[in-house]
């Protein structure tokens, strides 16, 4: 059964990817959904065994690598934190899969598409199970790739190329910063293995490297590495540009799981971040600033996904701060309950791309919600949950998140909870702004669009139903578990939290306005949407009009593409250039091409001097004697 | 006399030998000689790839010692012998060897029309050479065969090879033969000094540290042109790009390990105290070479050209593996040299394929592949991602051991190595998408056909290879565990008594 729930969707990858083209479209996608379902099942059942039942365990499976004391194996590590994941991954993993059965229909090579579906998910398990940051890292680089194929799965769009290179490269960054990071988890702990590592946190906290505690630079470089995948701040621009692949994977990669892959990380890593106070700062401030920053950037973008898009980024930033300050429960609390209504966002506007005929812009949809009810319900279910209006799901979590960060009473915390409170204001109106835009007012599409308006088959409808109730209830039920009372129980030491870490238990003792203010703030957010955009609609232009600067600013993402383009990519380019043409072709080769040449010329010139004329070599005497006289008489003195 | 019980490492050396003879013997028609000549050459090197499996099954992983080890006096009053023997280090290499040959020449099938016997008979004798480099436990031997590899891939790249061809062969051959001779030199002198020219005795004599200083330089010359380090590297783009591909593949998968063996068996255990004392040059070298070459591969338009550059970063990473002089930087080392191998050999057969069908090697000349040709898409994607050291794949073990092994050492330095990782992905997607992905705008690309089931063979062995080394890789490590644990203990050994005598 634990090896079952990872290794199914791998079966299912190889059936469809491999006997795809011999056993046809229809028996390999229904073969992918079969194992995805199976593995769904054994991954529920896990989640009772372990989570509930408190049964953590390994399943070793066998050596990687074992080198001079680096020694790596393939293992299953399932306690309440990986199973937590693995339940949520299949869970959603497997109504991903049934939905694009419907959205994928008319494309050309659906098997392909399904492959690289459960290929994504397997990989995915195998991060949340890793036993050791090696095998954590093999999931890790997995999920990049499967990431890179899913983009680019319309290979023959050049913007979805592109998409996909800038996903895998800006990755890449972040995984230098990771693989520094496990070698210097390795000389520091001789090891890699999460059990050993923790046991060793004691023995190893003196230690120092370049000067620094050894603790921080490995909690900066793992976080510089989740930084890189979760798409904070500075590594962040390859997710609006994820968007180009088809909506099933911004759903499961790029909101549910994937993404969430950081934050993971950081709580998997949780023994050495409570040594690591300076890191903790680091994370709480990038991940506040990283929720305001995307919030702001959604205000104004105009394509469907890339606000959901910016939105995601943003509520990876919320999950980044409860984890710098120190609640790392409500981290994966928050983690736990997005990816539900994040996904079932993403589908929704899955759903509406597909009733416009593949449009994605919301300048030109509107008047929609009569002929398509049943995802207009969703999308509100979504957003609400989003937004934190109490009882959604997400009003638990986030809630709980901007207290965790009230409550830790520092600096940082304060920074984060102001922020946090600003970024949920801007998120509540960008959501309706969506909404607004999208369903209502008069229809901006063109005339043979509107009548193809229709609501979708059944195989999308079933998982947007199940998400969201998901959407709707995993907030209130899970409470208590995740970071109420049960928590101690429920996390069975998968979590650690030093003895002075009690900012869990502050949380619930903050002034009363504090969980009130998010509910406030969002309603508002609301209210300024429909102001704004319902009854008001030419304020937006005026508001830009008035402000071209700012509006232009926000529209192009605060400038990151083009600070990088012209500080990175066009300087490698150029460097490159200049390397190969001048380097490599002038100055290296040049050398013995222009050696040859010289001793060509050389005898040339050789056979010249003895030309047999008269006044040449009385010349060259002369020269010659010169040359003899001035060295003798530059030797002189000494 | 061994474990084989039969001189086994003599009969795979000269078995592929046996298979030219024969070949040059058939008489007749000039199609059926072709004939003959491929089919005799595949199953020599077939044959030889079976008995060389008798390494891989009879050797003792737990030892350091040299083992099927092969003594028969030669000049006993100059103390050269012919002494073969492999340990940890060669013996996956010898495998290496043979696994390639016949990939090549099943690859050179329809590819190479023109004097086939001549080829096949280059190509076995080229094996022969590798192998006997590999094996040769004695410096004269070790040099002959070091030397005489030059000449069946000299010709190899001179006659089958591209417009400039003779210009490209020509800077092979002297760029690597400059730096052998200072080898001979150097050879001369440790004979001089020692007495012998036998390895293992060789290993137990203590060089004073100035005779190192100027042996390091010598064989550093002769081995940094092989390995390709920076800046004596541009002899391999362009031997690469005007070589046949059975040609590349032979000089990506084993000619380039011939530098970086020569380190590993010479360098390190013979000159302990100036390999130490060098490491820093290595370094910044093996660090320019990764961040440099990737650049410079990244601006390429000739697919060839782009992976030789390619192989030239890797090879930094394996230099740098080496001198971290670290159980995990030279397991590291050794084991992206055999991936490296695999890879590389893999990619440019992938360049072949498409060569074979459309006799161009320009990037912009292609794109959109993908939609004709998924099979091959498929087979490219695996090479290029265990190219760019992919988890899960051949690339990343070794990668990884280096990146450990260097960071112990200097951080920096790992730094550095790491750049590779973004740079490498960064040209390899880049090639893959120009090439593969893409809408298809040419119309003849349109009536391509995908892999044939000669090519099928061809790669199949090379993709389960690729996943068993990049799933199991301790199955590899452990050969050479036992040898680089050794190696890494006579190092530190011997850098502690210098460091007493200087006391």
């Amino acid at each position: 059964m634990y090896v079952g729930a990872i290794f199914f969707p791998l079966l299912g990858a190889c059936i469809a990817g491999f006997l795809g083209r011999w056993i046809g479209d229809k028996p390999a996608q229904w073969a992918t959904v079969f194992f995805m379902a199976l593995a769904a099942v054994c991954g529920s059942a896990a989640f009772i065994d372990v989570a509930l039942g408190s049964a953590p365990g390994v399943v070793p499976l066998f050596t990687f690598i074992d080198v001079g004391g680096f020694e790596v194996s393939w293992a299953l590590r399932y306690d309440t934190l990986s199973v937590v994941m693995v339940a949520m991954v299949t869970f959603i993993s497997t109504l991903i899969h049934l939905y694009s059965v419907g959205y994928m229909s008319h494309d050309a090579t659906i098997p392909r598409f399904f492959a690289y579906l459960s290929l994504f998910t397997f990989m995915m398990l195998m991060l949340v199970t890793a036993d050791n940051l090696v095998q954590l890292f093999f999931g890790w680089e997995g999920v990049g790739l499967a990431s890179y194929l899913l983009i680019g799965y319309w290979y023959e769009k050049e913007s979805a190329n592109r998409a996909a290179m800038k996903a895998f490269i800006v990755n890449r960054v972040g995984d230098v910063f990771f693989m520094l990071g496990l070698a210097l988890t390795f000389w520091t702990f001789q090891s890699v293995e999460f059990e050993t590592i923790f046991a060793g946190i004691e023995a190893a906290q003196g230690q120092t490297f370049l000067g620094l505690p050894a603790f921080e630079v490995i909690g900066v470089l793992l976080f510089l590495g989740a930084c890189g995948k979760s798409a904070q701040i500075g590594l962040h621009t390859w997710l609006p540009d994820a968007m180009e692949g088809p909506t099933p994977v911004s759903a499961l990669i790029h909101a549910a799981t994937m993404v969430t892959a950081g934050v993971f990380l950081m709580v998997r890593m949780s023994p050495v971040l409570e040594y690591a106070p300076t890191t903790l700062t680091v994370i709480t401030i990038v991940g506040a600033t990283t929720a305001i920053f995307a919030a702001t950037i959604g205000c104004v973008q105009n394509d469907i996904k890339r606000i959901i898009a910016y939105s995601t980024c943003s509520q990876l930033g919320y999950m980044f701060f409860a984890v710098g300050v120190g609640a790392y429960q409500a981290a994966m609390f928050h983690l736990f309950t997005h990816a539900f209504f994040k996904a079932l966002l993403f589908l929704g506007a899955g759903s509406v791309i597909h009733a416009m005929s593949d449009e994605q812009d919301i300048r030109r949809m509107g008047g929609i919600w009569k002929k398509i009810p049943l995802t207009y319900v969703m999308m509100w279910v979504g957003s609400l949950a989003l937004a934190g209006v109490p009882y959604f799901a997400g009003y638990y979590s986030k809630d709980m998140v901007l207290e965790v960060a009230y409550a830790a009473h520092s600096g940082a915390g304060m920074y984060a909870f102001a922020m946090g409170l600003l970024a949920a204001f801007l998120t509540a109106f960008y959501s309706w702004r969506l909404i607004i835009l999208t369903f209502h007012g008069a229809p901006r599409a063109d005339h043979h669009t509107m009548e193809h308006v229709h609501e979708s088959p059944w195989t999308m409808m079933v998982p947007l139903l199940a998400l969201s109730a998901g959407a709707v209830m995993t907030g209130y039920y899970f409470y208590d578990m995740f970071v109420g009372h049960h928590q101690t129980y429920f996390w069975n030491g998968a979590i650690f939290t030093s003895a002075t870490n009690q900012v869990l238990e502050h949380a619930h003792h903050v002034p009363s306005w504090v969980p009130l203010a998010p509910t406030v703030v969002g309603l508002s957010g609301i209210a300024l949407a429909y102001v704004m955009y319902m009854f008001a609609p030419k304020l937006p232009a005026m508001l830009a009009n008035a402000l071209p600067g700012v509006h232009r600013f926000l529209l192009n993402k605060w400038y990151f593409d083009e600070l990088y383009d012209a500080i990175f990519v066009r300087p490698a380019m150029h460097l490159a250039r200049v390397f190969w043409k001048t380097g490599d072709t002038r100055i290296i080769d040049g050398m013995p091409n222009g050696a040859a040449s010289l001793a060509v010329g050389v005898a040339g010139g050789a056979v010249r001097l003895q030309s047999g004329r008269v006044a040449s070599y009385a010349f060259t005497m002369i020269i010659g004697l010169v040359l003899f006289v001035s060295l003798i008489l530059v030797g002189m003195p000494r | 006399m061994n474990t084989a019980g039969f001189p086994l490492l003599s009969l795979v050396t000269f078995l592929p030998l046996a298979g030219a003879l024969i070949i040059m013997m058939v008489r007749g028609e000039e199609a059926v000689v072709a004939r003959n000549a491929r089919w005799t050459a595949l199953w020599a090197s077939l044959i030889t790839l079976a008995l060389s499996l008798l390494l891989w099954t009879g050797f003792d992983q737990s030892t350091a010692e040299f083992q099927f080890v092969e003594q028969v006096d030669w000049l006993p009053e100059y103390g050269v012998g012919y002494h073969m023997g492999v340990d940890g280090i060669s013996v996956l290499f010898i495998l290496l060897s043979t696994l390639l040959t016949p990939l090549c020449i099943l690859a050179s099938w329809e590819s190479v029309q023109t004097r086939v016997r001549e080829y096949m008979v280059a190509f076995l004798v080229l094996e022969a050479m590798m192998i006997g480099m590999f094996a040769a436990l004695d410096f004269v031997l070790f040099y002959i065969f070091f030397e005489a590899v030059l000449i069946p891939m000299f010709l190899i790249i001179g006659i089958w090879g591209g417009a400039r061809r003779v210009y490209a062969a020509l800077k092979f051959f002297l760029y690597t033969l400059a730096g052998s001779l200072l080898m001979l030199l150097a050879i001369l002198a440790v004979w001089y000094e020692a007495g012998t020219t036998d390895i293992p005795t060789l290993m137990e004599t203590a060089f004073s540290p100035r005779m190192q200083f100027w042996l390091f330089l010598a064989f550093f010359a002769s081995f940094a042109v092989k390995v390709p380090m920076w800046p004596v590297h541009t002899w391999l783009p362009d031997a690469h790009v005007e070589a046949p591909t059975a040609g590349s593949v032979i000089l990506a998968g084993v000619l380039l390990k011939m530098g970086a063996y020569g380190f590993l068996r010479f360098s390190l255990p013979l000159l302990p105290q100036a390999s130490a004392d060098f490491a820093p040059l290595i370094f910044a070298l093996s660090v320019i070479a990764v961040i440099y070459t990737s650049l410079v591969a990244l601006a390429q338009e000739d697919m060839k050209k782009l992976i030789a550059y390619s192989s030239i970063a890797h090879m930094g990473i394996v230099t740098l593996g080496i001198f971290t002089f670290t159980a995990q930087g030279l397991s590291g080392a050794l084991f992206t040299m055999l991936s490296h191998g695999v890879v590389s050999g893999a990619l440019f057969l992938c360049v072949g394929v498409l060569y074979d069908r459309v006799h161009s090697r320009e990037i912009a000349r292609y794109g959109g592949v993908a939609k004709i040709m998924p099979a091959y898409a498929l087979v490219f994607m695996v090479f290029t991602m265990a190219s760019v050291a992919l988890p899960g794949l051949a690339g990343f073990p070794g990668e990884l051991l280096v990146i450990v092994g260097a960071f112990k050492v200097n951080p920096w330095v790992a730094l550095g190595a790491c750049m590779g990782m973004i740079l490498g992905a960064a040209y390899a997607l880049y090639l893959y998408r120009r090439v593969i992905f893409g809408k298809i705008v040419r119309e003849d690309l349109k009536t391509l056909l995908d892999l044939s089931p000669r090519e099928y063979a061809t790669f199949a062995p090379l993709i389960l290879l690729t996943i068993w080394m990049g799933v199991y890789p301790s199955s590899f490590l452990n050969f050479f565990e036992a040898t680089v644990a050794a190696l890494v203990a006579r190092h530190e050994a011997a850098l502690g008594a210098a460091r007493l005598a200087g006391m």
